[in-house]
């Protein structure tokens, strides 16, 4: 097992360790195998070397100094090419840090590279990319799931320790159980989305990739908190998660959905969510079934909702202030030139299907009820944290599947969010940890549920899940 | 809810500047239809009385002081523009004529 990022913070800040000897590990790491699995769209060397002889000089102190981190190709990075894995985007360098990316560097965070998305973080398992597919570490015919699944793949391939992802319907936890890797969806508005070029803006939160939950607390409490720069961004301070993780569970409540293990869950995923829940209760957590009615709604109002807001902040790429341009006579003839050479398929479809939903004479019928069903969400799960602290269910319905099993059919590929979405309509946070292994060997992960700001308690379930595979 | 037609799909593409080619036409709209099927699950909730949610948080609008700041730099925005001219982005004719 590869150092956490504890480990390596802790070894550098006692001396005992290089920051340019860590990631020299890294890098080696990556050059080995990034080949097969096609984690990085860009791995920045040069930059990374110069930022670990900083820390090495004693420059650059703080909780994350000298730890590499992955950043997912949708959050921007001043003078470093961003693509969003679309070739509309390839090439361009943006003109200013995502906060994220910020908040990291000011830690004493290592960048090493752009991982590779699904193109603007549409689709579950990152065979979008303009740039080629990722694959799964566990097992390279099978996909890492997405969209952040170089992010995931990253991690789980000790390329390093921490990554970024960016979750709109599941695209950091998803792929983080089909990896074996802990994946976090804060509360909405935990973390400034300022520099995460937008998906659907009311759903879409940044978050971390890490191999221990301890590890996930210190990112989150690194890039969490108000920043001016996003009118989204809840005004007050980073939760203090580090100090709760050994709290224990005694007492807790904890709600298995019953809605979100039924049809369409694979046998071997629901036993491990099982074995979860009954690892909790001898923890000493009360368990017992939960519902949360509406979330079987969740999957269409969120395909209806997240495509809506993307046909809205997709018109951006026109073709003038950056990225691709595509000549053409006239502004309106370059404008669709651009567009239909830059974006792929997928984005396509869902661009059209946004379109559709909130165009004249069908907006009530699909965008309108869409948020109706949101409402209606909100509600069943503001009913059920009134009985449970925390809730939990499977995060994806299946491990790993094989890359091109599901493409020619988008219906299909988007059940695999089933379990996610009613998380980023209802803006609470909820995380994946890894517990266990399905009937094939691939990781299965478990997802914790929690109400909005209510990442101590959902974090104190995780570390409980966590050392009960101890 | 209504079905979506081959015409609908050519229509809203149009809206959205993008163009298909007749295959696409109609594998797209084959593909959609099925998202907008699945969607009519919701058919069944009478949402009639509940109010819609546009934003999970309740948010007021949020203004920052008025005080000036740094902003982008003018001349890192511009290299990225795919034509500049005079410090601006140039675009192709818009009415169809050369000024």
């Amino acid at each position: 097992m590869a150092a956490t990022a504890q480990e390596i913070a802790a070894a550098i800040a006692a001396g005992q360790r290089r920051a340019v000897d860590v990631l020299d590990e890294h890098l080696a790491a990556i050059g080995a195998r990034d080949g097969e699995l096609h984690a990085f769209n860009l791995v920045t060397t040069e930059h990374a070397r110069a930022d670990a002889e900083a820390v090495d000089r004693g420059e650059r102190p703080g909780p994350l100094a000298g730890v590499p981190v992955a950043l997912k190709d949708n959050l921007c990075t001043r003078g470093i090419p961003t693509t969003c894995s679309s070739r509309i985007l390839e090439g361009w360098r943006p003109p200013y840090d995502a906060t994220v990316v910020t908040r990291l560097r000011d830690a004493g965070a290592v960048l090493v590279g752009k991982t590779n998305l699904d193109e603007f973080a549409m689709g579950s398992s990152t065979e979008n990319s303009a740039f080629g597919a990722t694959r799964n570490p566990h097992d390279v015919t099978r996909v890492p799931g997405g969209s952040s699944g170089g992010s995931a793949a990253a991690v789980a391939a000790g390329f390093a320790p921490v990554a970024l992802g960016s979750d709109t319907g599941g695209s950091i936890r998803q792929p983080a159980a089909l990896c074996g890797v802990v994946g976090v969806k804060p509360t909405y508005g935990a973390v400034s989305r300022y520099g995460l070029i937008a998906f659907a803006s009311s759903l879409d939160q940044i978050g971390p990739f890490t191999t221990t939950v301890a590890d996930a607390a210190l990112v989150l409490e690194v890039i969490a908190g108000h920043d001016p720069m996003d009118s989204t961004s809840i005004d007050g301070p980073a939760p203090s998660l580090l100090e709760v993780l050994d709290h224990g569970v005694d007492g807790l409540r904890v709600g298995v959905v019953r809605e979100l293990l039924g049809e369409g869950i694979a046998p071997d995923v629901r036993a491990r969510t099982e074995a979860a829940a009954e690892a909790l209760a001898a923890a000493g957590a009360k368990v017992d079934e939960a519902s949360v009615p509406a979330a079987i709604y969740g999957l269409s109002a969120y395909y209806l909702i997240a495509p809506s807001e993307a046909s809205s902040n997709l018109a951006r790429y026109d073709g003038v202030r950056y990225g691709l341009r595509v000549d053409a006579a006239n502004t309106a003839e370059m404008n669709t030139a651009t567009r239909t050479a830059g974006f792929g398929p997928e984005v396509k479809r869902r661009i059209m299907l946004g379109t559709y939903a909130l165009s004249s004479g069908y907006y009530d019928a699909y965008y309108g009820k869409a948020q109706r069903v949101r409402t209606l969400i909100i509600r069943d799960f503001q009913a059920a944290y009134e009985q449970f602290d925390v809730l939990l269910s499977p995060t994806s319905p299946t491990t790993a599947f094989e890359l091109g099993a599901k493409t020619a059919d988008p219906l299909s590929m988007y059940m695999n969010d089933v379990c996610t979405i009613p998380s980023n309509l209802s803006g609470d946070p909820a995380m994946s940890v890894p517990y266990g292994a399905g009937a094939d060997g691939l990781p299965v992960g478990v997802q914790v549920m929690a109400p909005a700001l209510g990442e101590p308690v959902m974090f104190r379930v995780a570390a409980a899940l966590e050392r009960s595979l101890a | 809810m209504p079905e979506i037609t081959r015409d609908d799909v050519a229509h809203v593409a149009r809206l959205a500047r993008l163009s298909l080619t007749e295959e696409e036409l109609d594998l797209f709209t084959g593909q959609l239809a099925a998202v907008l099927d699945h969607a009519r699950d919701v058919e069944a909730l009478d949402v009639a009385d509940v109010a819609p949610t546009a934003h999970p948080l309740p948010l007021r609008n949020v203004l920052r002081a008025d005080v000036p700041g740094p902003s982008l730099d003018r001349d890192e925005v511009l290299a990225a523009a795919p034509a500049v001219e005079d410090d601006r982005f140039a675009v192709p004719p818009v009415l169809g004529e050369e000024p």
